[in-house]
Parts: C-alpha cells; sequence; structure tokens
C-alpha cells in the first residue's frame, strides 16, 4: 500500500495576526500565495516583520507569487502520542523555499503525495486547506 | 567581540548541589521551589558556605525567582539577580552572567539554578503549549508537536548536504547509555543495543524515540565566587576559563524561523560563540580532555561538534562513529550519560558532570582530565558555551 502524506493535526491552531502579517494571511484567504518583500530595497523577507532587516524601511509590498516552491527539508511524524485521536498518519511537517520570493522559506505541510517521493529539492505546488475554523492555510504537493 | 579576556580565570565554581533525577511528573508531590530550595541548600553546603552568604542569582530560565527564593531560605539581602533571554539555552552561559556580578563586585557569592517539573506540561510537546502570536501562527499549523519535531527538519537536512545517516546518530544514543549505565545518578540503566536503537518507534523522522532526550523532573544549582575566595573552601576550585552566550543573527530564532542561510541552517547555531569562547578562555578544541554537549537530541551533538571545531563541518557523523567520542576516544563526551540517558534538567547535568570530572570524582573518571567544554541548548538565541578548567 502507498503511503501519503496526511493532513496534519490541526485542533489546537489559532490564528493570530498583527498589521504586519495580516496581508498574507488575507491573501491566503483568498487563496492567492504572496510574501513580504521590502518596497526600499526588494529584499523578501519572511515570515514579515515591522522593518526590512537589510535597509531598515519600513515600506512593504506583497507581490503575488505562482505557488511553485522546492521541498527544502521535511520530517515525517509517525507517531503522536497524547494528541487527538483522530489523526491520521504520517503527516510531513515541510520547510518550502519559494524561487520567485529569492528563496524565501514558508514553515508548511506536504500533503497528498506518497512518503516515497520525498526528496530534498523536489518541485511542489501550492494546495489550499481550510480549517475547521474556516482559516485558509497553504500546504504543498508534488508536482508532478 | 573583546580583545582582553577579562573575564578569564577570575571566578570559579565551588559548589554543587542537585535533587535526584525523577520521572517526568514524579518529583510531585514537592513543589518547583521546594526542588530549587534543596538543590541550592546542597550547593551551598557542598562549597562549605551557609545559605546566607549568597548574595546573588543567575538564572536562565523561568518557574521561580529571586524574592521567593531569598523569602524560603532567608536569604538576607542580594546585589545581582538577572537572567538570560531566550528558552533556555543560557545554561552553560548562567555561569558567565554569574561570574560577571564577581568580577564586576556586584556579588561575591552567586547561585545558578536550573529546575524542570513537568506535570502540567511536556516540554517534549512545548511547542503545542505556546499561546497563539502572530510568529508562532506561520509554523503552529503544521503539526510540529515538539523542538524535536523540529530539529528533525534540520537533522533531515544535514543528511542531505553531507551524507550523515542514522548509524551516526545511533552512535550518539549508544554512547550516552553506554555511560549511563556505570553512572549510579543516571536515569535510564538498562542497557541499549545497536538493534534496540533501530527497533526503536520512529517519532519524527530521521528522529526515533532513542534520539530524543529524556523529560525528567529535577533541580541542580551551582556556586560561583571569585578564585581568590575559591582557595579557601572545601573542594579544589573549578576555574571559570570563559562562559559567553549570545550568537550570530544567521541563527536568529532557528527552528521558528528556518530562514536560516543555507550554510548555517544544518548546523547547532553554536559556531560564533564557539569562536568567541575559544577566543576568551585562550584555548581550543584540541586542548579539552572532555565535552559535555547539550544533547536533546543526537543530531545536534553532531553539529555542535562540528561548531566547535573538532571536526570540520559536515564531518560530525564520521566522528562520531569513529569512536572518537567513547570513554577511551579522543573526545570522550557526555560521560554521565547526557540528557539523553542519565537525566534531563535543561542543561544543568552537564554542568554538574564537568565539575566532577575537573575535581576528579565522576563515576567515569576522564583520566587526568583537566579542561572541558559544556554547551547551552541549540535552540533560539542567544546560546551559550563554558570552559572550565582545574
Amino acid at each position: 500500500m502507498t503511503e501519503i502524506a496526511q493532513e496534519p493535526p490541526t485542533g489546537s491552531f489559532q490564528l493570530s495576526t498583527d498589521s504586519w502579517t495580516k496581508p498574507f494571511w488575507d491573501a491566503a484567504g483568498r487563496r492567492e500565495l504572496v510574501a513580504c518583500r521590502c518596497g526600499n530595497c526588494g529584499v523578501f523577507r519572511m515570515p514579515p516583520t515591522p522593518f526590512c532587516p537589510t535597509c531598515l524601511s519600513q515600506m512593504v509590498t506583497w507581490p503575488r507569487l505562482s505557488g511553485h516552491g522546492e521541498l527544502y527539508t521535511f520530517t515525517i511524524v509517525r507517531r503522536v502520542s497524547g494528541q487527538a485521536t483522530e489523526t491520521r498518519l504520517p503527516f510531513v511537517p515541510a520547510v518550502i523555499a519559494l524561487p520567485d520570493a529569492d528563496g524565501v522559506r514558508l514553515v508548511s505541510n506536504i500533503i497528498d503525495t506518497p512518503i516515497s517521493a520525498l526528496r530534498i529539492g523536489m518541485p511542489v505546488i501550492v494546495r489550499w486547506s481550510t480549517l475547521i475554523d474556516g482559516t485558509v492555510v497553504p500546504r504543498f504537493v508534488l508536482r508532478g | 567581540m573583546t580583545s582582553h579576556p577579562l573575564m578569564r580565570d577570575r571566578t570559579a565554581i565551588v559548589g554543587i548541589g542537585s535533587t535526584p533525577y525523577y520521572r517526568r511528573g514524579a518529583s510531585a508531590p514537592q513543589t518547583m521551589i521546594e526542588l530549587v530550595g534543596k538543590a541550592i541548600i546542597a550547593a551551598v553546603a557542598d562549597a562549605g558556605l551557609h545559605v546566607r552568604d549568597v548574595d546573588g542569582f543567575a538564572f536562565y530560565s523561568g518557574g521561580f525567582d529571586t524574592g521567593l527564593l531569598m523569602e524560603t531560605l532567608g536569604i538576607p539581602e542580594v546585589g545581582f539577580s538577572a537572567c538570560i533571554t531566550g528558552t533556555g539555552g543560557g545554561s552553560a552561559g548562567a555561569i558567565g552572567l554569574a561570574s560577571s556580578a564577581v568580577v564586576a563586585g556586584l556579588a561575591g557569592t552567586v547561585v545558578c539554578v536550573g529546575g524542570l517539573q513537568q506535570i502540567a506540561q511536556r516540554f517534549g510537546a512545548i511547542t503545542s503549549g505556546y499561546a497563539s502570536t502572530p510568529e508562532t501562527s506561520f509554523f503552529s499549523s503544521v503539526g510540529l508537536i515538539g523542538p524535536g519535531h523540529m530539529f528533525a527538519m534540520l537533522a533531515q537536512r544535514h543528511m542531505h548536504l553531507y551524507g550523515t545517516t542514522r548509524e551516526h546518530f545511533a552512535a550518539v544514543a549508544l554512547s550516552g547509555r553506554a555511560n549511563a549505565l556505570t553512572t549510579p545518578h543516571a536515569v535510564m540503566h538498562k542497557p541499549m543495543t545497536h538493534r534496540d536503537y533501530f527497533d526503536a518507534p520512529m517519532i519524527a523522522e530521521p528522529h526515533c524515540l532513542f534520539d530524543f532526550c529524556l523529560e525528567n523532573d529535577g533541580a541542580i544549582a551551582a556556586v560561583i565566587t571569585s578564585t581568590h575566595r575559591a582557595r579557601d573552601l572545601r573542594h579544589p576550585a573549578v576555574r571559570v576559563l570563559a562562559s559567553v552566550h549570545g550568537g550570530a543573527r544567521d541563527w536568529g530564532r532557528s527552528l521558528y524561523w528556518m530562514n536560516m542561510p543555507d550554510e548555517t541552517f544544518a548546523s547547532s547555531g553554536h559556531a560564533a560563540i564557539a569562536r568567541r569562547l575559544y577566543q576568551e578562555a585562550g584555548v581550543g578544541p584540541a586542548d579539552m580532555d572532555f565535552a559535555q554537549f547539550y544533547d536533546h537530541f543526537t543530531s545536534q551533538v553532531i553539529m555542535q561538534i562540528e561548531d566547535y571545531g573538532f571536526c570540520a563541518k559536515g564531518e560530525g557523523g564520521p566522528f562520531v562513529a569513529s569512536g572518537a567520542i567513547g570513554r577511551q576516544g579522543s573526545l570522550p563526551i557526555n560521560t554521565d550519560g547526557g540528557q539523553l540517558s542519565g537525566g534531563y534538567i535543561w542543561g544543568m547535568t552537564h554542568i554538574r558532570e564537568a565539575v566532577e570530572q575537573l575535581r576528579g570524582t565522576a563515576a567515569n573518571q576522564v583520566t587526568g582530565a583537566e579542561i572541558g567544554l559544556v554547551t547551552g541548548g541549540p535552540s533560539t538565541l542567544p546560546v551559550s558555551g563554558l570552559i572550565l578548567a582545574r
């Protein structure tokens, strides 16, 4: 039987935002992947913060990205203790590099992908998941 | 940062005190302040001093504070009370915080203490206990249950870049267990075979059960004073050659950030600390008779060995597999079993064991040990390191 990467347990997740992070989550709600870019020097940064660490500007833009990414690293979670019993295993937390945002990385998940196909460097594409409270979060699948 | 080793050899650890290491939750009905108080009383007695002599506190983790400790232990007055920021990476650096108070003349007898009691919250699942913030929202929907899951992603990257294998992680786990077997106060006294390691349940690949540290309750305290005053006390002084904390922006919030530059990502974040520590101490990796590495995860021991210059970057796996880290090796590590098999008191066990080694009283004594390294937990900055000598 082919093992498939499942959705992770998100029962305790509660989204918090501030004025700097809200544009990311608002875009996610529209199923658009965006990243924070300095409005002065153009350097990308994620997660978004109030200052550009390169030039200290507070101007930002939020360019829409293609949704294409590259699997930078991952872990396969095969056992969960004391958590919700409905958790489906295995699930795959992953770090995704976004080439059209200068390689800035997101912490996300690989889903709906055979475990045996997981390779660092493999091309992935965004897939949106809606949590029980309606929050939309980016996940990634193998780009075939 | 400094070319003047202002702190070198000015202070010493003169007392160590510990509670037993309890299995997670088994220290009840003792309270946290009670555990910490017991460790402090024992440490001060070990130094040949009285609790009323304590006039300063240097912390690196929360759960107790100076006011209540003074109230409960009858300490009349303190001139120093400070805590290293971060999430516990400062255990080895707290000794330096205490030393800085002594060298500056702010206090003469400073206690460093760490304590852990896991009744309401398991540390192995600490990330699921964090309150939601705009920062945590970028990683808390993905099922990263604890630090072991996050560090597994660094380990996976290290394997990808350098060919590190689970055999290498096993070498660290097996070495720790072998040392615990002959350490009376260690928690794990059941032998572990190579087969046991590979039969253990996989938690967060590539980390299996035995790549994770223990989860214990207990407290350990150390007493720091000037080297001058140390001469008159009960034990031969264990001199502080250097103790530093901090780190480079490239590491930053590390596992909570995951945007470290590629050359830093698969590391322990200790490289910047190591450079400064050796400079401050006036010694190098070749001078170390042993090292007590903060071993919350086997993979992070390998990356610290690289960051502290015991081998080249990427060669930590072959280094640990060569036998170098065993008791007869070139760099015996975690000689009490470490936090993987000895006991997990948030880094303080490593300080206790280093002091025992340099007094010549360790259960697994390294013959002729004169100088050794202790590290604090690789995590969000600051991280920390300590070099002690007899």
